[in-house]
């Protein structure tokens, strides 16, 4: 087969006078040494967007995934439509999840920096994507998160020493030593096992949520992946999926900025927002201001009510910053401005809430430090109690026959022999 | 081109004096070198993954190259392994020779229809109308405390496809050399590199401090172009007892456990799975009679069952013992028992002391 010619049998293209063809590569606004800039973000203000209703179709409300939803403003007074009027009980819980969240990764940050487990990561500065979250959703909605959403857990009041048993791989983690750090299972809590391989629970949160609908439940299903996993197919398959079916799911894109040293420019953000990919399938999208916890909440809520009122799925994208390294194997400052995390013009999400609580006065400086101490003692005291479990790599672990244990429900016979194997020869070698 | 340089044979130190313009590098300094020196001859290579760019990739194999040789040719991708693969087999179908990385093994499996229905298919399809002259490079293997999803072995997936090539190096001079030939090869390589000796050679033991690669004979590495020919393994010991065949990090648990037993074996480090060098292997066994197969991937349907196969249809009346393999367990990687785990020296002992036996 030959290509198209020209009569003298040059390529058609050779020999006409066209511009060379170029090459886009992205390129973040900042790198390390150069000052951050954050000027090209349109933020609107606090209380702008409209709410359209739970049963609009896709179609009527497009714009607002280009648009960001804020309740909280400057002044930190929870203003227009998507306000959620939250009671101060709630408020003071969230605000309590979410230091307790932030206290939790400190101490765990920590403990592998004194070599007591292999790894960390921390969600700082994206707690409020988590807790407003949980708080939003029932206790029994499913949920299919990524390693960043540890907040959940910790909202749904799940044990922090279990967590920290996992995370130190001991003789009292639940999932017997076999995962990283941080990739929890407590199906109690609604939290499905976390995969290390990127995205693939969004689809699986799709097939629950068809489950629950094909069998006539009334629980939900939501799933959270990171803004640089939106490239994965996994995410386009969950998208077809739930829009084909409608399946009662939202699906949340944390959009932190950085996907480890890939800006979110190597998603897609140069040319679209991350919420915008609903359109295209058509999906409900909703773009919201990550970093302020009653804006979530809101947005959470209205997908909720909808996927219950067989409304069909939401795709929400949280706009929010990765204030530290991705993982403790990571140093951002290689890749990117240090100025960033300052500058971020959305602020913290905790001193935002704290400051909305301050002034309805419900809340002072002074609780909130003797909270801060509180939440640091018993952190502490969950560290040294798990701590009696063992930490990673000194002695107290499982017994090493369970390593052959749950590749199956039965243990097949090669499985028998290896494991005997592996214990004849460790005793061989008086170990 | 210019001409090949034949593979170091046992008497190492002898070799790495030789070597022009040699410099100590560890693993991931060869592997860049091989990248800019094929990249500087070669307009048409190009290197893509993620991570890979600006920030030159999260073990740094590729830091630096972005810098020298512009976005055009060492660019960041989106996260999609998929997509990733099947860009590099469209890139290379237009006649560049990309490079793409894979961050982890344990994340090749997304791209796993682009490898092995595309890349690996495309010159028997088309006749020879297209090819797929990509090398993929992906840390594999465990030892760094990595759980299951930053420790797999899954060289055994690939050897079982027709079509690609499998190469694992097990020193910083053979990274390199290996990583040239496999760019400059036309046809789809995938290109192990085991992490866990990026930094220095494991002698299997875990509890004692981590050594570097620094007065290490094959850390001795010629700055410039040369090539180690797929397809050709290398002695890593000479002997007379017993011949074990490994690649990658194994090589360095089994030289070591060899020389705490005493037994004169001969070591040999395949290098490349596919295409395998049967006739270093044959030859080996014929002379000791006797063979041990050592790899971290796990044992059913690995890549030491064809091995094994392989040594008893062209062997077998040279056989005293029965052949063994010491290989990872049937189960997924684990994170606190990775020393149970993990195929080391008291394992390995206990098989060459069973072979010794007959
Ligand atoms: C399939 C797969 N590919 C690559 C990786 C390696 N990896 C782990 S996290 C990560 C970045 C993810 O970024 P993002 O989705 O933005 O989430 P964030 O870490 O920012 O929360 C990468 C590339 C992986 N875990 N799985
Ligand atoms: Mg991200």
């Amino acid at each position: 087969m030959t290509g198209p010619e020209d009569s003298d049998g040059a390529p058609a293209s050779a020999g006409r006078n066209l511009p060379p063809l170029r090459l886009h590569v992205p390129e973040p606004p900042a790198r390390p040494g150069e000052s951050a800039d954050f000027t090209h973000f349109d933020i609107p203000a606090a209380g702008s967007q409209p709410r359209p209703d739970e049963a609009a179709q896709p179609a009527e409300m497009r714009e607002m995934a280009y648009g960001l939803i804020r309740v909280l403003d400057e002044d930190g007074r929870a203003v227009g439509a998507w306000n959620p009027k939250l009671p101060p009980e709630t408020l003071l819980r969230m605000l309590r999840y979410m230091a307790l969240t932030r206290a939790f990764d400190a101490r765990m940050f920590r403990a592998q920096r004194q070599g007591k487990t292999s790894f960390y990561m921390k969600s700082t500065g994206e707690e409020a994507v988590s807790i407003g979250a949980a708080l939003a959703l029932a206790r029994d909605d499913m949920c299919f998160p990524s390693y960043r959403q540890q907040g959940i857990l910790i909202a749904r009041d799940w044990p922090i020493v279990d967590m920290m048993n996992q995370i130190y791989s001991n003789k009292g983690d639940r999932l017997k030593g076999r995962q990283l750090p941080i990739m929890y299972s407590a199906r109690d809590a609604g939290f499905f096992s976390i995969s290390g391989n990127l995205t693939t629970q969004y689809p699986q949160a799709v097939g629950w949520a068809m489950a629950s609908a094909a069998r006539g439940d009334t629980r939900i299903a939501a799933t959270w992946c990171g803004e640089g996993s939106t490239a994965e197919g996994d995410f386009h398959s969950a998208c077809t999926f739930a829009s084909v079916y409608r399946a009662p799911v939202i699906m949340n894109v944390v959009n932190n900025q950085w996907a480890i040293s890939s800006f979110s420019g190597f998603a897609g953000a140069e040319s679209t927002t991350f919420a915008a990919r609903a359109i295209g399938y058509g999906i409900a999208g909703l773009r919201v201001d990550g970093n302020d916890v009653l804006a979530v909440y809101a947005a959470m809520r209205w997908a909720a009510d909808r996927a219950r009122a067989n409304g069909g799925p939401t795709l929400i994208e949280h706009f929010t910053y990765r204030v530290e390294g991705h993982s403790t194997s990571d140093d951002p400052s290689a890749y990117r401005s240090a100025e960033e995390s300052t500058l971020w013009p959305l602020g913290d999400p905790i001193a935002r809430l704290k400051q909305h609580c301050i002034a309805q006065g419900i809340w002072d400086d002074e609780r909130h430090a003797a909270m801060d101490r509180e939440l640091a003692e018993m952190v502490r005291d969950a560290a040294r109690e798990a701590e009696k479990n063992g930490i990673l790599g000194h002695g107290l672990h499982h017994p090493m026959e369970t390593l052959f244990e749950d590749v199956f429900e039965d243990m097949p016979w090669h499985l028998k022999e290896q494991q005997q194997q592996m214990l004849d020869e460790w005793k061989a070698a008086g170990l | 081109m210019s001409e090949a340089i034949e593979p170091v044979a046992a008497s190492a130190v002898v070799n790495a004096e030789s070597r022009v313009d040699a410099k100590q590098m560890n693993m991931i300094q060869a592997i860049n070198s091989a990248m800019d020196v094929m990249m500087d001859r070669d307009p048409d290579v190009v290197v893509m993954g993620e991570d890979v760019g600006y920030f030159g990739g999260v073990f740094r194999a590729t830091a630096g190259l972005q810098q020298k040789y512009g976005k055009n040719r060492v660019f960041d991708t989106p996260i999609t392994e998929c997509g990733i693969i099947g860009v590099a087999v469209g890139m290379g179908a237009y006649g560049l020779r990309p490079v793409p990385e894979i961050q982890f093994a344990d994340y090749i499996y997304p791209a796993l229809d682009q490898l092995v229905s595309e890349a690996a298919r495309l010159r028997y399809r088309s006749a020879g109308e297209f090819i797929s002259p990509l090398t993929v490079r992906s840390p594999f293997g465990g030892g760094i405390f990595g759980g299951q999803t930053h420790s797999q072995s899954p060289e055994g997936i690939f050897t079982h496809v027709s079509g690609v090539k499998t190469v694992i190096p097990s020193t910083p001079y053979d990274a390199k050399g290996l990583l040239i030939a496999a760019i400059e090869d036309n046809d789809p390589v995938i290109f192990f590199e085991p992490k866990r000796i990026y930094n220095g050679p494991f002698d299997g033991h875990y509890d004692t401090p981590a050594k570097s690669w620094a007065g290490h004979p094959e850390a001795q590495v010629p700055q410039g172009y040369y090539r180690i020919p797929l397809g050709k393994a290398r002695i890593a010991r000479a002997g007379e007892a017993l011949t074990i065949l490994c690649y990658g990090t194994m090589v360095h648990v089994v030289e070591n456990t060899v020389a705490a037993t005493g037994v004169d074996a001969e070591i040999l480090d395949l290098r490349t799975l596919v295409p395998l060098d049967i006739e270093a292997i044959e030859t080996s066994v014929k002379k000791t009679g006797r063979c041990l197969i050592v790899h971290e991937a796990t044992r059913t349907s690995g890549f030491g069952a064809e091995l094994l196969s392989q040594v008893q249809e062209r062997c077998f009346y040279h056989l005293e013992a029965p052949i063994e393999r010491v290989t990872g367990f049937d189960t997924p990687y684990p994170h606190s028992l990775e020393w149970a785990y993990f195929p080391g020296p008291v394992r390995i002992r206990e098989a060459i002391t069973k072979i010794m036996k007959d």
